[in-house]
């Protein structure tokens, strides 16, 4: 579904991603872990099309699709979807403002009609339920004054309103209490199924308890340095990093 | 519409006069531009005035000669010379079109994206239509419901007529002729505008709006608006609309005066969307606008705005609280883009005990523009208890652009409460991929920031005209992220 080949990228002329690649096949979950400023973000940035980053070598190829070209908003209208480490506020926009938006632009952009607003409604309150939010965070203004487990909550609310090919989630479970984190592993793991795929980004074990990775990478200085199987993750979790240097 | 270059629109309407024959006996070589007394009185006389009103006029005209227009505000233009200025404008009649067909595809657009129905595009671009519009018989109903209550909404030429002692006593009373340059000018030649009278104890059920008034008379470069809600009576004002309003007179100077007497509230409501020139910041409106209200005891008045056109804005809505707990709020959304600039507030002069007003200002600035917001905060010796707050937020795009506030604040009483806040910020490129990364393309995800940005503002307004305002947020916005 998704093949990264040999990536490369810069920012300022600096090199961060020196080499990526990466093949994700429908139906599974990758894992990418990696000590602090090794470019597990930029990765995702990068994949989801942020133009502050100048790709200089290599690919990113949804469905056979290059993506290269496209703008971020086309990328997340054919179904990449990231959840942002740090999720920035919109003041006065509200939850399902903002949700109905992004639905209806990218249904817009499927040759699709606006979703009625009472099927709108409908929706929204399922996902909601599924992930717990009390429908009075719904009319806050979208990360205003949001705890930062509430952030990660709406993120993976947004996640399961859009449904996305490709989830790239980039330290959701950090900022979560245990609970919460039980609470956004199920949303997710409902959502997953054999058509799509994700990509979690993460430090700790604890989250792939709860989401089983089929594949576990390390990322070190821009390059993808061991991979393996959900093992691997436990033998990080034990050694850290350095081992691997 | 039309495209006539100023000289042509001369031409027309010499000629169009000459042949009402109004100015037999004025030197024909001096016309129609300039202003003396003898333009001022012919004005009078076209509208078929009583003499109190022609004096009126003309009282105006002696003082405005005397004054030297303000230099103050934070904004640069070329001033017009206004003896090269029609003052004669009958309400113009916009050419007579066979369909849409014969419309600027450009205006036709921008309806489209505004929402508005077919029926009335036809009726903004003055297009004839055979059939009984709509909006034609919603006016008769209108008109009925309005009498039963005794509630007269009538153009102010029509009041002067048959309500004289209404209009003798209000009109001038809250904004003098000696107020300020273009008011004095504006009651030396005010065109039209319309009169609105609410009877005690009466709440008008519907929201009034210009709307209907625009219909059978066209807009003027001169309105004047009197609106005078009795003891305990209640009405909702709209003036303007979305849609886009170009005209061929380039100085448009209004004055709006309200009063609101014990226990009444009167809410007036504002979109304008006027040209605002090209891309360069050519050929827009000179819009210099006194609009005030007075309150009496426990009255209230609260005055919303969206400004969108016109080249120059030049607009402070006040609010005199005279009487005690009388209550002044002003909601304004200030968009300003490409070479556009706007200086605009309000005045809140605080008279009586417990008075309070709210300031919510909400400058949005894009392009070359330049966005001020000017307000004074006035609390009289003997208004005890006196509260305000002032908010005032900007918003910038780009960096070419600029945003000034100038909050002015005058206590001359120790109980005064007075809050005030300002933030200014930017569209984050975080906010923005944020948006993009959730298929919200950027000019989309500009609006919702703006409409977020500007939204208690924008809840204030009347649900159908919030909703116009939005999309008229939007389109304003157009091209200013490259
Ligand atoms: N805009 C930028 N300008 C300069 N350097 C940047 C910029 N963005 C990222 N970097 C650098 O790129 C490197 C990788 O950052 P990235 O955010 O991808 O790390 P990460 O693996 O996600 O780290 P963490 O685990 O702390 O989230 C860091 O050294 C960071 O400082
Ligand atoms: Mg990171």
């Amino acid at each position: 579904m998704l093949k990264v080949n040999n990536l490369h990228a810069n920012i300022n002329g600096k090199e961060i991603l020196k080499g990526i690649n990466l093949d994700i096949k429908a139906g599974e979950v990758h894992a990418i872990m990696g000590p602090n400023g090794s470019g597990k973000s930029t990765l995702a940035s990068v994949i989801a099309g942020k133009e502050d980053f100048e790709v200089t070598e290599g690919s990113v190829v949804l469905n056979d699709e290059d993506l290269s070209e496209l703008a971020p908003e086309v990328r997340a209208h054919k179904g990449i979807f990231l959840s942002f480490q740090y999720p920035v506020e919109i003041p006065g926009v509200t939850v399902t403002n903002f949700i109905k938006t992004a639905i209806n632009e990218t249904r817009k952009a499927q040759g699709m009609a606006e979703l009625p607003a009472k099927e709108m409604l409908q929706l929204i309150r399922e996902k909601a339920d599924l992930l717990e939010i009390d429908r009075k965070f719904l009319s806050r203004s979208l990360n205003e004054g949001f705890s930062g487990g509430e952030k990660k909550r709406n993120e993976i609310f947004q996640m399961a309103m859009l449904e996305p090919q490709l989830a790239i989630l980039d330290e959701t479970d950090s900022g979560l209490d245990i609970d919460a984190l039980k609470v956004v592993a199920n949303g997710v793991n409902k959502i997953k199924s054999e058509k799509n795929a994700v990509l979690l980004i993460t430090h700790y074990q604890r989250l792939l308890d709860y989401i089983v990775p089929d594949f576990v990478h390390v990322l070190y200085n821009g390059k993808i340095v061991k991979s393996g199987g959900k093992e691997l993750a436990h033998e990080l979790e034990e050694k850290g990093y350095d081992w691997l240097k | 519409m039309s495209k006539f270059t100023e000289d042509d629109l001369k031409k027309e309407l010499e000629t169009k006069e000459y042949e009402y024959g109004f100015y037999t006996d004025i030197e024909s070589d001096k016309f129609p531009v300039g202003l003396n007394e003898d333009v001022v009185i012919a004005i009078s006389k076209k509208k078929n005035e009583p003499a109190w009103m022609t004096d009126w006029r003309l009282d105006a005209f002696r003082i405005w000669k005397e004054m030297t227009e303000p230099e103050w505000a934070n904004i640069r233009y070329k001033k017009p010379s206004f003896q090269d200025i029609s003052y004669y404008a009958a309400p113009k009649q916009k050419p007579k079109l066979n369909s849409l067909d014969e419309v600027d595809p450009e205006l036709l657009k921008t309806f489209e994206k505004l929402g508005i129905s077919v029926g009335e595009q036809k009726r903004l671009s003055n297009v004839a239509v055979d059939i009984v519009m709509d909006s034609v018989s919603v006016a008769t109903t209108f008109k009925k419901t309005l009498n039963e209550k005794g509630i007269i909404f009538c153009p102010i030429s029509e009041a002067i007529q048959n309500h004289p002692e209404l209009v003798k006593k209000y009109m001038g009373s809250i904004v003098p002729k000696t107020d300020n340059f273009y008011a004095a000018l504006n009651s030396a030649v005010f065109s039209d505008g319309s009169f609105c009278y609410i009877p005690k104890g009466v709440t008008c059920p519907m929201e009034l709006s210009t709307y209907f008034r625009i219909n059978e008379g066209g807009t003027g470069q001169f309105e004047r608006t009197l609106l005078i809600a009795d003891e305990g009576s209640y009405v909702s004002y709209l003036e303007g609309c979305t849609a886009p309003t170009r005209d061929e007179n380039q100085l448009h100077a209004a004055v709006v005066e309200l009063i609101a007497l014990d226990d009444a509230e009167i809410k007036y409501s504002t979109v304008q969307n006027w040209f605002p020139g090209d891309k360069e910041g050519k050929g827009g409106v000179f819009n210099f606008v006194t609009k005030r209200g007075l309150c009496e005891k426990n009255a209230k008045i609260s005055w919303t705005q969206v400004e969108t056109g016109s080249a120059i804005t030049w607009k402070y809505p006040s609010c005199i609280l005279k009487g005690d707990n009388a209550v002044g709020e002003f909601y304004s959304i200030a968009v300003t883009n490409n070479y556009q600039q706007a200086d605009t507030g309000t005045k809140m002069i605080h008279l009586g005990s417990n008075t309070k007003s709210t300031i919510i200002s909400k400058g949005i600035s894009a392009g070359h523009s330049q966005n001020s917001y000017r307000g004074l905060v006035q609390i009289s010796p003997r208004a005890n208890n006196a509260r305000n707050f002032s908010q005032c937020d900007s918003l910038l795009m780009g960096d070419k652009c600029g945003a000034h506030t100038f909050p002015y604040i005058e206590a001359k009483n120790k109980s005064a409460q007075i809050e005030h806040e300002a933030t200014t910020s930017k569209i984050g490129e975080d906010q923005l991929f944020y948006c993009n990364q959730r298929g919200i393309n950027t000019e989309k995800a500009i609006a919702l920031i703006v409409n977020g940005f500007g939204k208690e503002v924008l809840n204030k307004l009347p649900m159908e005209f919030a909703v116009e305002a939005q999309k008229l947020l939007e389109i304003s916005l157009e091209g200013s992220v490259g």
